[in-house]
């Protein structure tokens, strides 16, 4: 009995013990940290992005005299790269790794009555900026769902205005409007650990991974998302190149 | 013997802890009805309890914003503009900043003044301490406000004599602020960009015609008028200009948005007085689209005030 209750004892301990070794620590430091690097293309015609009426607004009009513009939705460069694909890493970050915000700014410009860029990345808690350039009034509408933490605000920002500084609480890819000028939409995607965002060729490196493994998520406003296993080895950037299907 | 025991007992016990702990930790993150139901209300000196603000929203609110307080109650159907759904907390008329809960008081007063150009009525027949226990009952319905605390009211200075000047100056503002872009160049909420205004549910919403009313959407004072667009409201296309106007010529703003509405006020008669008209933005009106070889987006010539 006595040795039965100390063997039972020493087991539940020894468990514990084991346990608490196997739970994940933070990974090694920066020094061994890769990237995830790859393209994100389009299968199949791209579909027509439409012109834009910016006739309520004559300084818009003003501004696109010689550049008629065109909705963003799907960017498709001349090889086919699809631009404005946000990728991030949807699982294997540990809870160190995901939980750090980066010390940049990254900022969106009203730009001729357009968002500069269209889809903006940001980590949970980043700052971002939200500038204009215009020579009229913009406002500024996120509508995050408000039950995820992220909480909707509305604010003027007239020509000339400073730079209105935010930042999100929860992952959430986040519709953006001006309400004066209904045209304009833009998306503000908020994700968990290091992002990045694809180019006019649709090519994209995640920066400064840990050596693990992960699944990245590639998020298109028209497509949705894609997932891909990846691992990043020391000294060996992981290559994770995606494909999303025209409709 | 017994210490072992103990000591088993111990490690036992932390495995039995473990789980129930973890329970815990899910259970905090869900919507608690019981913690809920506790909430309360401050207003003034009055303290409102869910509880007893239940059968009174039973009786009077359930009709428009529904047993779940999300809006969709029996008579949703048929309301323009909808019924307000408490769920996700977010409220024109409010004290606070943009993006921020209201206060109790907040709520407690619109309660009491109803939403104008909407289907929901001053409550006047009700009880100060049945508003107050409405409140509390009203802000059951969102987990928000066991998690966020209300923002902190905007500050309001004493409201300055009324000139000339000011409201000169206020249709400057009204113009560079590009008021006018919704609300019209008259105030007649028929700006170019009124017929494309949606709210936060994508439901068409038409900006408020000063001419229509002496109230404004959030209350009668003027103080009230600052209020409005200091902090916008919440959920529609109205904006918040905390950022871009200071708070004298906010005032000023007010002052020359009285001059707009029916009512004969000091504002009105002063601008009768010195012959103030509108002011048109790049001297034309809004409207038909207008022809692209016009010299258009240039800056505002026809007015004198223009800093």
């Amino acid at each position: 009995m006595k040795t039965q209750l100390k063997v039972a004892g020493m087991l539940a301990a020894l468990l514990l013990v084991a346990i608490a070794a196997l739970t994940p620590g933070p990974k090694v430091s920066a020094a061994g940290n890769g990237n995830i690097a790859g393209t994100v293309k389009l299968d199949g015609t791209a579909p027509h992005m439409k012109g834009i009426d910016m006739s309520k607004d004559p300084y818009c009009v003003k501004q696109h005299e010689n550049n008629p513009a065109k909705m963003e939705n799907v960017m498709v460069g001349s090889n086919g790269g699809l631009q404005n694909v946000v990728l991030y890493i949807s699982e294997g970050l540990t809870g160190n790794e995901a939980s750090a915000v980066p010390s940049d700014e990254p900022a969106v410009d009203q730009h001729n009555c357009m968002y500069v860029p269209h889809v903006l990345a940001v980590d949970v808690n980043q700052k971002f900026k939200v500038t204009t350039s215009d020579q009229t009034t913009h406002n500024i509408h996120p509508l995050p769902n408000p039950m995820t933490g992220n909480i909707p605000w509305n604010k003027s920002q007239p020509a000339g205005a400073p730079p209105i500084e935010a930042s999100w609480k929860a992952p959430e890819m986040i519709s953006v409007k001006c309400n004066i000028h209904p045209w304009m939409h833009s998306w503000q995607v908020v994700v968990k650990g290091p992002y990045a965002v694809t180019d006019g060729n649709g090519s994209y490196t995640i920066k400064n991974v840990p050596q693990g493994s992960y699944t990245v998520t590639a998020w298109q406003e028209e497509y949705g998302t894609q997932t891909q296993k990846v691992t990043v080895a020391a000294g060996a950037p992981a290559k994770a190149d995606f494909t999303f299907k025209a409709k | 013997m017994r210490i072992r025991i103990r000591k088993y007992r111990l490690t036992l016990s932390v495995f039995a802890v473990l789980p129930l702990a973890i329970a815990c930790w899910a259970q905090q993150t869900e919507y608690s009805e019981n913690q809920r139901l506790g909430m309360e209300s401050h207003v003034g000196n009055m303290t409102g309890n869910a509880t007893v603000g239940a059968p009174i929203y039973k009786r009077f609110c359930i009709g428009c914003h529904g047993v779940l307080g999300d809006g969709e109650g029996e008579n949703a159907q048929w309301i323009d503009p909808k019924p307000r759904n408490f769920t996700i907390a977010i409220f024109r008329c409010r004290s606070t900043p943009t993006g921020t809960l209201p206060t109790d008081t907040d709520l407690y007063d619109t309660v009491g003044r109803g939403m104008l150009n909407s289907n929901m009525p001053p409550w006047g027949p009700l009880t100060d301490e049945d508003r107050v226990n409405l409140v509390a009952y009203v802000k059951h319905f969102s987990p928000r406000w066991l998690t966020e605390k209300p923002g902190t009211p905007i500050v309001i200075p004493p409201e300055p004599p009324v000139t000339a000047e000011r409201i000169k100056q206020g249709r400057v503002l009204f113009q560079k602020m590009e008021c006018w872009k919704c609300h019209g160049v008259t105030g007649r909420g028929n700006g170019p960009s009124a017929d494309t205004l949606t709210d936060d549910q994508n439901r068409p919403i038409k900006p408020f015609n000063f001419h229509d009313e002496n109230r404004f959407k959030c209350g009668t004072t003027n103080a009230a008028m600052y209020k409005d667009f200091m902090t916008g409201l919440d959920g529609s296309p109205m904006p918040s200009f905390a950022d871009n106007l200071k708070p004298d010529e906010a005032w000023d703003l007010v002052f020359y948005l009285r001059t707009l509405q029916p009512a004969d006020t000091i504002e009105k008669r002063i601008a009768q007085q010195i012959g103030l008209k509108p002011l048109e933005p790049n001297g034309q009106l809004p409207g038909p689209p207008a022809p692209a070889e016009n010299p258009l987006g240039e800056k505002p010539t026809n007015n004198s005030g223009t800093k």
